[in-house]
């Protein structure tokens, strides 16, 4: 709880010690400039110019964190906008992708020409490299992150949906509903998550519909849970006793009463799940049970790089491993303070 | 205590039924003729019917799955539809002890390192261990196990050349060659979570060191070290068993992962392969045991707090 109230902090406190650190620009500067130089214009072996890469991210992250606490105040946190803004630039990325002057994703017949496992080289044509087969892993990072957020996404949009509507039943008619509600979410969670996905993989035709389905159900119990959980404290209170008593029928104040309430925990459990959900997708076509190749998905992109090809062209690996990395790290710290910030369970502690 | 006890049991049993009843049905979710499936194409179609009649697919739904889940309470799972057409159950029998001892083996790596590690970082808390402890937690838990798997195959069997990799020693073979054998499976295992138990446990000590008996014991003159393993730990090891349960599932799938990546003969690979291949009884199959570990292992771990707490016994059953 604590550092989310250090987060937004009483206004008195933010407008004390504004400032321009210089100490935190001086580090600031340097280190941006020693990070972004060190790849293209060190020279010397590979892992020199990465050292020297590390240090200036470390610099620059310390330079900013001073400059932003000078600027903003004491209790800025600095890690929480960056993964605001990497899932910001993400994110518009994947949208906008098919707009984007970037190369070839899929097709392998226009590819001939180009250059087969090219490093990461950032002016070039291809800035993150290429594939075996001339592909660009810029554009197939994008295209895989299109994939997984709108499988992700859309299935705990599904989960939310479904999830809720038979929490707050299970919760308001209670009896019978209740326990069956009650058997179905039990058994879900009986087998083991990336089972119950490869089970459903075994049978299901791996489009990007039904993976959202399976993946909606890996979301679903914990989704009916909350939902029937809070249902069954707010139809306690008093202002859905007040509503019943004016004659509202149940479905009224199922849907005007308590669902409004509900919504707010699952919207925030919805947001650490996603991560969960993108590991899951990824790990799925990672198997070779998900998405299929040649349409990318990080998953199977880090497969392409099992076996050999990982030790002689590591960018094959590592860039989608590292897009995976950062997103999936980004949700989490997001989520732990927006589950810090309104999972009722949470709030007291 | 006993009546909440068989309440518990009744529960099992129901989840048991809709969980095989569920497993049965991803047959008839199959897109394609199992027929079709098991004989391979271009027979002529007098051959696909005697076949169907003979895995009895004219059948209702409930004959069915009562014929199957007769013969699978008699240990009988199938055959597999992939040539050589091995019995289900044998597999699975000889794919389940491999799985077991990686997973047991990263689960008590991972708290041979969590439970000092989070020690350390709870009684300096804030500290600059603390933070460094909690800042790398919290970035391992954000990387997938398949992902951290690659990564420590490149390094410790490629680069360094230390371990061999898509090699299996069996137990039974020397005691020695197995574990070298498993050591980077487990290891892989651990990671995600030792990161978890960490994080939880951290949290937990916190909480316990303000404890007034805690304040008493180092007023006696006990050392740290003393006073966090004899005094503080007892008390959280209560939510390290509600940690097992929650890492069981996370720990089940990082297995099948792990399996996958490092070629081990194990539950995993058995899963993985058959999906691939469409091979629906063996996975039917593996499923149903994996589901029955699953649940009596979380079955045990509820029925373990009464046992810890008398407290929640008296309350709860």
């Amino acid at each position: 709880m604590s550092d989310f109230v250090e987060f937004t902090g009483p206004a008195g406190s933010r407008g004390r010690g504004r400032y321009l650190s210089w100490p935190g620009l001086g580090l600031a500067v340097p280190g941006l400039a020693l990070a972004a130089l060190a790849p293209a214009a060190l020279p010397g072996p590979g892992w020199l110019s990465l050292l020297a890469f590390a240090v200036g991210l470390g610099l620059a992250y310390a330079g900013l964190v001073r400059l932003g606490r000078g600027v903003f105040g004491g209790s800025f946190d600095l890690m929480f906008w960056l993964c605001l803004a990497w899932l910001v630039v993400l994110v518009s990325a994947a949208v906008l992708a098919p707009m984007l002057p970037l190369g070839e994703y899929h097709d392998i017949a226009k590819t001939i020409d180009a250059p087969a496992m090219a490093p990461p080289a950032l002016f070039s044509e291809h800035p993150l490299g290429t594939n075996n087969f001339g592909l660009d892993l810029l554009a197939r990072v994008l295209y895989g992150a299109r994939a997984s957020l709108l499988v992700s996404i859309g299935a705990v949009a599904i989960g939310m949906a479904v999830g809720g509507a038979i929490g707050i039943l299970a919760g308001y008619f209670r009896r019978l509903t209740d326990t069956a509600v009650g058997v179905a979410t039990n058994s879900l969670l009986a087998v083991p998550p990336l089972i119950l996905l490869i089970a459903l993989g075994t049978v299901l035709e791996p489009n990007l519909r039904n993976i959202a389905i399976a993946l909606s159900l890996l979301a679903l119990p914990s989704m009916i849970r909350m939902a029937r959980a809070a249902t069954l404290t707010f139809a306690q209170r008093e202002f859905v006793l007040a509503a019943t008593a004016m004659g509202a029928s149940r479905w009224r104040v199922m849907g005007r009463e308590l669902l409004p309430n509900v919504l707010l925990p699952l919207a925030s459990y919805g947001m650490v799940i996603v991560s969960v959900l993108i590991v899951a997708e990824a790990s799925l076509s990672f198997l070779g049970l998900g998405i299929q190749a040649p349409d990318p998905s990080w998953g199977n992109m880090i497969a392409e790089g099992e076996g050999n090809a990982f030790q002689d062209h590591p960018h094959i690996v590592l860039v989608p491993g590292v897009t995976l990395f950062l997103t999936v790290f980004a949700f989490n710290l997001i989520g732990e303070k927006a589950r810090k910030r309104w999972d009722p369970r949470q709030a007291k502690l | 205590m006993a009546r909440g006890v068989l309440r518990r049991l009744a529960e099992i049993a129901v989840v048991l039924v809709v969980v095989s009843v569920g497993t049965f049905a991803l047959v008839d979710l199959t897109p394609g003729d199992p027929a079709i499936a098991v004989l391979g194409e271009g027979h002529p179609p007098e051959e696909y019917a005697a076949l169907r009649d003979e895995m009895g697919l004219g059948d209702p739904f409930l004959v069915r799955y009562g014929r199957w889940l007769g013969a699978a309470l008699h240990g009988d799972l199938g055959t597999s539809l992939i040539p050589p057409n091995s019995d289900v159950a044998e597999r699975i029998a000889a794919a389940l002890p491999v799985s077991a001892e990686v997973a047991v083996l990263g689960l008590v790596m991972a708290l041979v390192v969590s439970i000092p590690l989070a020690m350390w970082s709870a009684y300096h808390a804030d500290g600059r261990v603390d933070r460094v402890v909690s800042a790398g937690t919290f970035g391992v838990l954000s990387v997938p196990s398949f992902l951290a798997g690659l990564l420590i195959i490149m390094v410790f069997s490629n680069q360094l050349g230390w371990f061999p990799r898509a090699e299996w020693v069996r137990l039974g073979e020397g005691l020695g060659g197995n574990l070298y054998h498993a050591f980077l499976p487990a290891l892989t295992i651990a990671l995600a979570e030792t990161a978890m138990f960490t994080r939880i446990l951290r949290g937990d000590l916190i909480t316990t060191l303000q404890e007034d008996f805690i304040l008493a014991a180092k007023a006696k003159g006990m050392s740290p070290v003393r006073v966090l393993f004899s005094d503080a730990l007892r008390p959280s090891s209560f939510s390290l068993i509600t940690l097992l349960g929650i890492s069981l599932g996370r720990l089940i799938g990082s297995t099948v992962i792990v399996e996958y990546l490092f070629a081990l003969p194990g539950m995993g690979t058995l899963i993985i392969g058959s999906a691939d291949k469409g091979d629906f009884p063996m996975v039917q199959g593996a499923v149903l045991v994996v589901a029955l570990i699953y649940v009596l292992a979380n079955a045990l771990i509820d029925l373990s707090y009464g046992y810890l707490d008398p407290r929640i016994r008296r309350a709860h059953v």
